[in-house]
């Protein structure tokens, strides 16, 4: 029967006195064939979110059921590609002609506009693909086994998996060559008798987690190169943490350093929500980046979704899904996932305005009461993992939060926080005195360090940790110190209470800070991280016994070591680790020489 | 031809609602015409059944429920497009109201717009000049942002719009391509009329195409102002190819017409009653700004907005916030104490700054007196924060310095006159000679190399000459 359009509210349509719909199901609307999802089945009423703009959308265009929910295409062609919220290519939208109002239509050779009701397909289908195929006929394949693989970019070799639920035996294998992705590349018969054609594109629910065989321990860090994240706040592979901070604080940005420089083999960037210029800047800085280990641009190891605040808002909802099913589709082929989602604030401000047009009884601030489940339900979609054909992989989730008015106390906030376990808090103070990355070490916290010291004390150096503990206890000495300090001043204060306080700065300033735009400081190796850690310490740890020893701190700050420290990070490149020596050799010699003249006196 | 509706269901607010109707679309216009012969605009705002609902652009002011007659248009409410714009005068749903008669369309504009592509945009990267020192150093506005002053009533924010207004210029490039385009929205007849005398008098009127709404004009035309103006803006940039700057004011009245409307519709209320969409609304507004590749031209947005009690966590300036590319926000202590424009450096910010100075830009020190002043500004609240504890006597030698440092700074680098306009060079010439007043050990975000080269205490000299002024200021602050 034909089902047509009832009533329309902004991306809210109804169609009424139906049974042909089911819940979660995939739908076009109108004419112009507006993708759509059913969110609310009732006797009288179908409930359509529709992905795209509305306007011009009358009552009585048809409705026109598929029959399966809401998809990701996976396969090759992925990788280095731009995607909207429901994984509709933005580059090729440039190049479509719309021959719709003429009154959007410009003089431009591209249209700059995201077109709405085109049904583009995710992936370039007549890219060739260097398909080499690693099964043969009379093998048995269960799912997630790997049939073919391909190079997909210079760093990435895709692998196409049967999909999980299907188990059978190959009937039919192309030779190695060249294939486009919706060539059969083999054939599977399964239980029931029946065959089943593979291509190099499978399809799958993108609010449904993909199957794995078991989840394993999270033990292995997500080197970062930052240094307030690896050495105080450190998240692990597999690991959730979320960056909550008001406007200004740097979010995006410390967003963009870690997919620069983690060592994730994929970064899933989920632009949801947030400026359109900013996706621009992604695409354009990431093109031009070399990643280090391979000297390829950064976009060969990179998906952007982008939804930016001003495309329609039920495909921002759509746009995280779509994302972890990304990257669980790349962790399934055993590789390591980072994703950054900016924001989740704004996916959560999505599921409030779709709510309250579907007149909800709202919770807290508006919001709806299943915004916790939701949120758990993404987070819990990360893990360090054995996949069904035995690799292993992880996805990271990484997302940034924007409170209301800065305002920690916010439910989106407040929830995430409980589905998190690390938590990187930026705060104002720090962001206006331009001190970035501007994560709090006091309020932030990472529940995996424990989970990972036995790796850093492994594989960095056994003494990492505790140099690790030593810096946070002189951080939180100085927070201590501080309280006093701003009552009374700093005059008074005892000289080890005032070593305390210049030892403090340099940790603040000299290694807290990072220069995201210095060519050394961008990205720190973890050695250099420990012995600058080290230099800190030492020079604290010495600094103490001089003064003990009568030394006046005068006399201490005279050796000019302290801002010396503060400079490590751009006096020794990352290369040439061997300059250290002579940081220890100084502070020996100058403080050491010290206690002698003290002596003296 | 078209079928014509007698009479109306509802009247609520400025929203009728009509029954019976068939193939209207959502989002379209329709014509309302009244028994003694006015016509109103109306736009489908909720479709459900055979029954719409329109807004009414011009208010429900004497409409009844028998005495209408309805007409729909088939289409989004469209306005005239030509370059002819500049130098003209419309009214916030885009008729033009200075009298010199309809322009000749070149073609007409869905005022809706549509997303741009992020593919299709281009990252904005050319600075530009307004001549005033705290913006050009340390909130550099690029071709292509959306950077909104955030203000109090009764701060100089129009002042400040007039002078930017007046002084922007594009380097290095032919400045006839730049223009601009002026919504008002709900300001009062004076505010406008100031803005229109400043425009004349600058001779800057000709390259200037204004939308006004004035705060007694009916609430819907108001939600439509800043759709006409983006409208224009977007048509002259990016196929005549010119440099828009697109001045919005005042967007608090935007956002409390968006909760007039929404509130008389019935929708459930979000934060402060406003609507849970109102950022999506706002970002459909402030993301039409933008280089797009292909084109020349550029859109940049300064919208301006009074916060509702100072307050910046209040949903317009915090929402605005999380949209735009940084924010320009004003003191109302520094306003008092009569800096002008008191802006309040460390809450003020340009996202895209770091992108578009330096080298080729602005200057190659530009980054390092910025990222110095900010730093050393941020010292200079803690200084005197504690000097109110402990009072200024005990404060520590660094401290006293940072004292000083604040006093001269706001005197001489924030503080200008409104037909100063400075130069870049002079600009990040005072940031150095203010930044010579401090110790050089303080200065620790300066690359050494740079430092020798242009640390000197001498040149600080000019300021602490009188020094007996300093000492009565940092008294009076106290």
């Amino acid at each position: 029967m034909n089902n047509t359009v009832f009533s329309i509210n902004g991306p809210v349509v109804k169609a009424a006195n139906t049974r042909d719909f089911s819940m979660l199901e995939m739908v076009y609307v109108g004419e112009k064939r507006l993708i759509g999802e059913v969110i609310g089945v009732t006797d009288e009423f179908t409930t359509i979110q529709v992905y795209e703009n509305t306007a011009g959308l009358k009552i009585g265009e048809p409705i026109e059921s598929t029959g399966a929910p809401v998809c990701a295409n996976l396969g090759p062609g992925i990788i280095s590609n731009i995607f909207d919220g429901i994984e509709r290519p933005l580059r090729d939208m440039t190049a479509l002609n719309t021959g719709l109002a003429s009154a959007n239509s410009t003089n431009l050779p591209i249209n700059p506009f995201v077109t709405e009701g085109n049904s583009l397909f995710s992936l370039d289908t007549e890219k060739k693909y260097d398909v080499t195929v690693t099964v043969k006929v009379g093998d048995k394949l269960c799912g997630g086994d790997i049939y073919c693989t391909c190079p997909e970019t210079a760093l990435i070799t895709h692998k196409c998996m049967v999909p999980p639920n299907v188990e059978g035996e190959v009937t039919f294998a192309v030779d190695r060559g060249q294939y486009c992705v919706n060539d059969t590349i083999i054939k599977l018969k399964l239980a029931d008798g029946t065959e089943l054609p593979l291509t190099m594109v499978q399809k799958w629910a993108i609010k449904k987690a993909r199957p794995v065989s078991k989840r394993l321990p999270i033990n292995r860090p997500l080197i970062t190169g930052q240094r307030v994240i690896d050495t105080i706040i450190p998240i692990a592979k597999g690991g959730t943490a979320a960056i909550p901070g008001g406007f200004g604080t740097g979010k995006t940005m410390t967003q963009h350093q870690l997919a620069k420089w983690c060592d994730a083999d994929i970064i899933v960037y989920i632009g949801c929500g947030e400026r359109g210029n900013e996706m621009t800047q992604v695409l354009e800085e990431f093109s031009e980046l070399i990643d280090p280990k391979s000297s390829r641009p950064l976009t060969d190891r990179t998906v952007l979704i982008a939804n930016t605040s001003n495309m329609p808002v039920a495909a921002r909802e759509a746009s995280i899904y779509t994302g972890i099913t990304l990257a669980e589709y790349y962790r399934d082929m055993g590789y390591h996932i980072a994703i950054m989602a900016d924001s989740t604030s704004r996916w959560a401000e999505a599921l409030r305005e779709i709510s309250g047009r579907l007149e909800e009884m709202p919770a807290e601030e508006g919001f709806p009461a299943y915004l916790p489940s939701r949120l758990s339900e993404f987070y819990e979609r990360a893990g360090y993992v054995e996949n069904l054909n035995g690799t292993e992989g992880s996805v990271t989730i990484i997302g940034a939060v924007s409170p209301q008015g800065s305002d920690f106390s916010e439910p989106v906030t407040q929830n995430t926080k409980r589905f998190v376990r690390c938590f990187w808090a930026l705060d104002k103070s720090l962001a206006y005195a331009r001190h970035y990355p501007a994560i709090d070490w006091n309020s932030s916290y990472s529940e995996y360090i424990e989970d990972l010291s036995d790796f850093f004390n492994k594989n960095v150096s056994p003494d990492f940790m505790a140099l690790r503990q030593k810096i946070s206890n002189i951080l939180q000495e100085e927070t201590k110190l501080m309280e006093i300090v701003k009552l009374i001043g700093a005059d008074v204060l005892p000289d080890d209470q005032k070593l305390a306080i210049e030892t403090a700065r340099v940790v603040r300033v000299g290694f807290l800070q990072q220069n995201a735009y210095h060519k050394d400081d961008t990205y720190v190796p973890l050695e250099k991280q420990r012995l600058m850690m080290k230099v800190i310490v030492e020079l604290y740890v010495k600094s103490l016994a001089a003064l003990k020893n009568g030394v006046p701190l005068s006399d201490i700050m005279a050796t000019g070591l302290f801002d010396k420290a503060v400079k490590i990070k751009y006096d020794i490149p990352n290369d040439e680790l061997e300059k250290f020596d002579g940081y220890f050799a100084e502070i020996e010699e100058k403080i050491g020489g010290l206690t002698v003249t003290g002596g003296l006196l | 031809m078209s079928l014509q509706y007698v009479g109306l269901k509802d009247i609520n607010g400025p929203l009728v609602a009509l029954e019976g109707v068939k193939g209207v679309a959502y989002d379209e216009i329709a014509r309302i015409r009244l028994n003694d012969g006015t016509e109103r605009i109306g736009r489908v705002v909720e479709l459900a059944g055979d029954k719409a609902i329109l807004q009414v652009f011009e208010g429900t002011n004497g409409i009844s429920l028998t005495n209408t007659r309805t007409v729909f248009s088939g289409k989004p409410l469209e306005i005239p497009l030509t370059a002819e714009m500049l130098g003209r005068v419309f009214s916030g749903a885009g008729k033009p109201i200075d009298g010199l008669g309809a322009v000749f369309p070149e073609k007409m504009g869905d005022v809706n717009g549509q997303s741009l592509n992020p593919v299709a945009r281009q990252y904005p990267r050319n600075y530009i000049h307004t001549g005033i020192s705290s913006i050009d150093a340390l909130m550099t506005l690029i071709r292509g942002q959306k950077l909104p002053i955030f203000s109090g009533s009764g701060l100089s924010h129009n002042k400040l719009a007039v002078q930017i207004a007046k002084q922007a210029k594009i380097t290095g490039e032919d400045n006839a391509d730049f223009a601009i385009v002026f919504a008002a929205m709900g300001v009062q007849n004076d505010v406008a009329d100031y803005f229109r005398r400043s425009f004349e008098e600058t001779g800057a009127i000709e390259r200037v195409c204004m939308f006004l709404n004035l705060s007694s004009d009916p609430i819907i035309e108001r939600l439509l102002t800043p759709l006409c103006a983006l409208t224009a803006a977007e048509y002259l940039a990016f196929e005549k190819n010119m440099h828009i700057l697109v001045i919005m004011t005042d967007m608090t009245s935007y956002a409390e017409a968006l909760r007039e409307f929404s509130s008389s519709k019935g929708e459930i209320p979000g934060r402060k009653g406003y609507p849970g969409y109102l950022y999506s609304n706002l970002a459909a507004l402030y993301e039409r700004a933008g280089v797009v590749e292909g084109s020349t031209g550029s859109v940049t947005q300064i919208p301006i907005l009074t916060m509702p009690n100072d307050d910046i966590t209040h949903p317009i300036p915090d929402l605005t916030a999380y949209i735009t590319e940084g924010q320009i926000v004003f003191d109302r202590d520094l306003d008092q104490k009569g800096i002008y424009p008191g802006l309040s450096v460390l809450l003020s910010l340009s996202r895209l700054m770091k992108d578009g100075i330096g080298e080729g830009y602005t200057r190659s020190d530009h980054a390092a007196v910025s990222n110095q002043l900010f730093a050393a500004y941020a010292k200079v609240q803690d200084a005197r924060s504690l000097a109110s504890v402990i009072g200024e006597e005990e404060l520590s030698e660094s401290d006293r310095a940072y004292m000083r440092f604040g006093v001269l700074f706001e005197e001489h680098f924030l503080n200008q006159g409104f037909d100063e306009n400075r130069s870049i060079d002079e600009t990040l010439d005072l940031g150095w000679d203010l930044l010579c007043a401090l110790p050089k050990n303080e200065l620790d975000r300066i690359d050494e190399k740079l430092l020798e080269e242009k640390y000197n205490p001498e040149r600080a000299a000019r300021f602490l000459g009188d020094t007996i002024a300093v000492k009565s200021d940092i008294a009076n602050e106290l």
